[in-house]
């Protein structure tokens, strides 16, 4: 995407909102969608005289996190980041700040580039806030409404080191991210449910430069597609402006989805001075050996492993698209099952990927046999691929037994030895053409083709008559 | 002292910000010793307590009544706390 | 000062109300009217709980008529410091900005009285904020010393000392962050004690400096103190810097004496004592030799940096607890006028300048500067350090003495209005209280004679964490040996 003599430098802060019953410091449900100020409590709420208690829950979550990241695990503390604003009930934030619990550490994306972690600490989460007036936005409005349901909720921070030099390798890596969260169970990852959001550090600088550019802070990217896009938007903006011969200002940059650029936050800007110092009202973390080996003991296996197993199994590069895609959205367990019961691997690969992952089903609500059952009956022959399509696709929607779905659909009829009559009377049928077909116009297959299919209501599979016509002419 | 003001959000009259500013004074030049200390070597005690790894197990407790907690709510509109508007994002 | 129709001690109390004795609605009675006679004069209550009080004291009969355990402080009248959340009742740390705020919860120690069966009388007036030793700094008005009206009763727990000299409650609790329940204490001649930081439950104790803040006893007698020490100390899960373990055991070592205890008379805290005062201090250690302690001089020296540190530490924890008073959730809010951008940040000014007095801004501008950027290192984390250096000067006396000694304040209980306007003068009154608060060590003052001015004097103790049951056997020795 860049242009010629440019380098992008990009580094990725994303929140990970932890899946945990209850929230960071008090025991009020950690839930999505609850009626407003429902999940609430003196703690959370931030009332005088509450203090917070930590949800040990948490804490092994953010273990899990930073092991999975290669992280050194260490010993925290949590402090309180101090600045005024609605949606934060004690107005300031307990976050962890030159003591995080996590330091360190990488992320591989599928192709093999290297990402640097700068660290990955806890903090808790802010309430929501509407601004209501005529425009809807925060310039404008009225007044603004507050729900404190998500304050308190615990978060991960995960910090990448300025190590991304593109917006495909951004997307990779919060891609990438969000699976190894799913994976260990930290979090559920939904960006439309705000429970990963994302920061992107932009900044372009001399291919071939050392030094880092001035970057902006880019927010309110609410999908992967909008990272993508901003990042795009804001390389561009950038390499604008250094080329006409201006500067790029350090800056915070809202992502506007609707108008594709980024705008300036600052509005009357006031320098943020955060005065941390340790929360009095909570002590150290010291996890023992014991307990950081237990949670590495407990993760299970990373989606590298996972595509490196299963792209062995379908004889295809790790970094397959299909292969990525089976194993960031927790299909590859089906993929090897179907395997495992004598499916084709590529067939049940690319299913996976394509049919299965379009029907936006949780990997634990697909039957195992059912998909098996479809990819065998097409690879013996029984159902053409677009038959297999339609059977699979009934499967996912409702379940089923693929085999009484293609008898009520009357996919199942039409066996080899029928499929051989019907190509035979049709080749019988056509002498004219079929002494041409002989004679090398290879072309005339489409029209034998057409007709078996026109005599079979379109229950023949075409590569099964091609084969018949080859096996025809060849005599 | 009107920077120090404004972090804290204290909206004070020009007479109380000259007299905070003298009495302020007059404490950080006691608190001089202090700040002059060579400490070198000495770490900072944060907590009186030594003790590490307070927990609680991950278990739902009740929360508080809705109509209860916006009651106490200088202003409230469906079912949520009502502010003024706000002019600048969340950093 | 006690009302003769009063029972002298809420250890009596309990017992005559345990055994069917006495009934826990006349005890109230006889407390309500001591109130009544008194309070217009002291205002040591923002709020007095008539029906509540009545109503809890029936129940208490009810069970004690139904054969149930009452628990060990029934029928006992306590008095809370405005600062303690209770539950549906105003609780309002003195403060404007808390108006009309009814907390939806009960603070622990507030649970735990009631479970122990005492009865809560009132909600006693305080510095606003806790912030202050005179009680001068509540948004109510102040209190004033029930053995002479014309002078302040100490604060901030002003009010809760003032209850307990005026026989309003045998029990009263109060929070300590650098001498609050001490130095009161002691200015009204009554027994004042700050536990070992993390015995006592925060929870629902409106911060002030929370690194420092303990909730701890007001009794007439060291008795009462451990009795209510006894009843509010112990683990809590809701509050993560509370010790493991049950509350300390300090009652039953109140008659062992100070036979061969080592006891310190901290050196660098005997300079700047009024000298009646110093000779209070010297007659309570002769009067614990006397008793068959070994009393000795003991060097503390980084305490001349405790004030200092102090009032770094606590502004600046305080600038943060206190952030939350922003008009949007509760309490106060204020409109910032036409003139003003009409937005939230000038609401949040208009509401903080309008709700809090001179004092608690003063302080909060203070801690607000001790953390900003770029003078962090040299105050906030220079304090921090001082209090390791604190916390190391006291092992080392700790090595040699048992408990260390001094008076709890340099003077008597002084005129209202004397300091008012100097707020350095005012912070030196907790010069010898907050060195405890620092380490997170046990202190209690105990009364000990008379000034030249005929006001109470309090004699201080102090010892190394988690030494209650020695600090109230000294206590109880010392005031076996008070002058009457
Ligand atoms: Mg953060
Ligand atoms: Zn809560």
């Amino acid at each position: 995407m860049t242009a010629a003599g440019w380098e992008t430098v990009i580094g990725l802060e994303v929140h990970c909102e932890l899946a945990t019953a209850t929230k960071l410091f008090c025991g009020c449900p950690n839930a999505f969608g609850d009626e407003p100020n429902t999940n609430v409590c003196p703690v959370c709420l931030g009332l005088p005289g509450s203090l917070p208690v930590l949800n040990r829950r948490s804490v092994e979550l953010a273990m899990a996190v930073g092991t999975a990241l290669h992280s050194e695990v260490r010993p925290s503390t949590f402090h309180r980041k101090n600045y005024f604003y609605p949606d934060m009930p004690k107005d300031y934030q307990v976050s962890q700040y030159d003591q995080p619990i996590n330091v360190g550490g990488h992320l591989d994306l599928p192709d093999g580039t290297r990402i640097g972690v700068t660290r990955a600490h806890m903090e808790e989460d802010t309430g929501k806030t509407t601004h209501v007036g005529e425009s809807g936005r925060i310039h404008g409005a009225d007044y603004a409404l507050v729900d404190y349901n998500r304050a308190g909720v615990p978060l991960v921070e995960i910090v990448s080191e300025p190590d991304i030099r593109s917006a495909d390798e951004a997307r990779a890596y919060v891609n990438e991210l969000r699976a190894i969260l799913v994976a260990i169970g930290a979090s559920d990852a939904r960006m439309e449910e705000g429970s990963l959001r994302i920061d992107a550090n932009v900044s372009v600088r001399p291919a071939g430069s050392s030094v880092l550019g001035t970057r902006a802070e880019i927010k309110n990217l609410n999908s992967v597609r909008s990272l993508g896009r901003a990042v795009d938007y804001e390389v561009r903006r950038q390499i604008g402006l250094l080329e006409a011969g201006e500067k790029v200002v350090q800056e915070t940059r809202h992502w506007n989805e609707d108008a594709g650029r980024t705008s300036s936050m600052r509005s009357k800007e006031e320098a943020y001075d955060y005065r941390y110092f340790p929360e009095p009202d909570l002590v150290p973390l010291a996890p023992s050996d014991e307990w950081r080996d237990a949670v590495a003991a407990g993760l299970p296996v990373l989606p590298a492993d996972r595509r490196r197993s299963l792209a062995a199994a379908a004889g295809v590069a790790a970094d397959d698209h299909a292969v990525v895609t089976v194993v960031a959205l927790g299909l590859d367990d089906l993929v090897a099952a179907a395997v495992a019961d004598g499916a084709d691997p590529r067939l049940a690969l690319n299913r996976a990927a394509n049919e299965v992952a379009a029907a936006h089903v949780a990997p634990a609500d697909v039957s195992a046999t059912g998909f098996t059952t479809v990819l065998v009956m097409e690879g013996d022959g029984r159902l053409t691929a677009t038959q297999a399509k339609q059977v699979l696709a009934e499967v996912l929607a409702g379940g089923g037994d693929p085999v009484v779905i293609a008898q009520a659909r009357g996919f199942e009829a039409l066996g080899a030895d029928a499929l051989t009559g019907v190509v035979d009377q049709v080749v019988a049928d056509h002498p004219g053409e079929w002494a041409r077909f002989k004679d090398g116009e290879a072309k005339l297959a489409g029209f034998f083709v057409g007709q078996v299919m026109a005599a079979t209501q379109g229950k023949a599979d075409g590569k099964a008559v091609t084969a018949r016509l080859r096996e025809l002419a060849s005599r | 002292m009107v920077h120090v003001a404004v972090l804290a959000r204290l909206a004070l009259t020009d007479a109380e910000i000259d007299e905070f500013t003298g009495q302020l004074a007059a404490v950080l030049e006691h608190a001089a010793d202090v700040a002059a200390l060579d400490t070198a070597g000495v770490p900072p005690t944060a907590h009186p307590l030594p003790l590490v790894n307070v927990l609680r197990d991950d278990v739902v407790r009740p929360s508080l009544d809705r109509d209860e907690v916006l009651a106490a709510a200088p202003a409230a509109e469906s079912g949520r706390f009502k502010v003024p508007r706000i002019l600048g994002d969340a950093p | 000062m006690r009302h003769e129709w009063a029972p002298v001690t809420a250890v009596e109390i309990a017992a005559d109300v345990r055994a069917g004795r006495r009934s826990a609605r006349s005890v109230v009675e006889a407390h309500l009217e001591a109130i009544a006679a008194r309070e217009p004069e002291l205002h040591a209550f923002n709020l007095v709980l008539h029906a509540e009080a009545r109503g809890a004291a029936d129940e208490i009969d009810r069970r004690v008529a139904a054969g149930e355990d009452p628990g060990p402080l029934a029928g006992v009248p306590v008095a809370l410091k405005d600062n303690l959340a209770t539950r549906g009742i105003p609780t309002t740390c003195g403060s404007r900005i808390l108006d009309g705020w009814r907390p939806p919860y009960d603070a622990t120690v507030v649970s735990r009285l009631r479970e122990a069966g005492a009865i809560v009388v009132g909600k006693t007036n305080m510095d606003e904020f806790a912030m202050g030793s005179s009680t001068e700094n509540s948004a109510f008005g102040p209190t004033r010393n029930p053995h002479d009206p014309s002078r302040v009763p100490g604060g901030s727990s002003g009010g809760s000392a003032a209850a307990v000299a005026a026989g309003f409650a045998p029990l009263a609790l109060g929070s300590d962050t650098g001498g609050s329940i001490r130095q009161p204490a002691a200015l009204c001649g009554v027994v004042g004690m700050k536990p070992t930081y993390g015995v006592v439950s925060r929870y629902g104790l409106v911060a002030f400096a929370s690194s420092l803040d303990q909730i701890g006893p007001f009794a007439a007698t060291v008795a009462d103190a451990a009795a209510l020490l006894e009843a509010i100390g112990g683990h809590d899960p809701l509050d993560s810097t509370s010790i493991a373990g049950p509350a300390p055991r300090v009652s039953g070592v109140l008659g062992d004496g100070v036979e061969g205890l080592r006891v310190g008379v901290v050196r660098e805290l005997t300079g700047g004592l009024d000298p009646d005062v110093a000779a209070r201090m010297n007659e309570a250690a002769a009067a614990l030799a006397g008793a068959g302690a070994k009393v000795d001089d003991a060097s503390v020296p980084s305490v001349g940096l405790g004030l200092s540190a102090y009032y770094l530490i606590a502004t600046a924890e305080a600038s943060s607890n206190l952030a939350r008073y922003d008009g949007v959730r509760y309490g106060l809010r204020v409109d910032p006028g036409p003139e003003s951008t009409g937005d939230v940040t000038a609401m949040y000014g208009a509401t903080r300048a309008a709700g809090f007095g001179p004092e608690v801004k003063r302080r909060i501008m203070l801690g607000t500067y001790a953390l900003s950027a770029g003078y962090y290192d040299a105050y906030y984390g220079q304090a921090q350090r001082v209090r390791t250096l604190l916390i190391r000067d006291f092992e080392a006396a700790y090595a040699q003495f048992d408990l260390l000694l001094s008076a709890t304040s340099p003077t008597t209980a002084f005129a209202l209005g004397a300091k008012s306007d100097d707020p350095l003068a005012m912070y030196l009154s907790d010069v010898c209280t907050i060195p405890s608060n620092l380490a997170g060590h046990p202190a209690v003052s105990v009364p000990f004679g008379t000034g030249d001015n005929g006001m109470p004097v309090g004699i201080q103790l102090y010892a190394p964490a988690l030494g209650e049951p020695v600090l109230f056997r000294a206590a109880a020795a010392l005031e076996r040996s008070a002058p009457r």
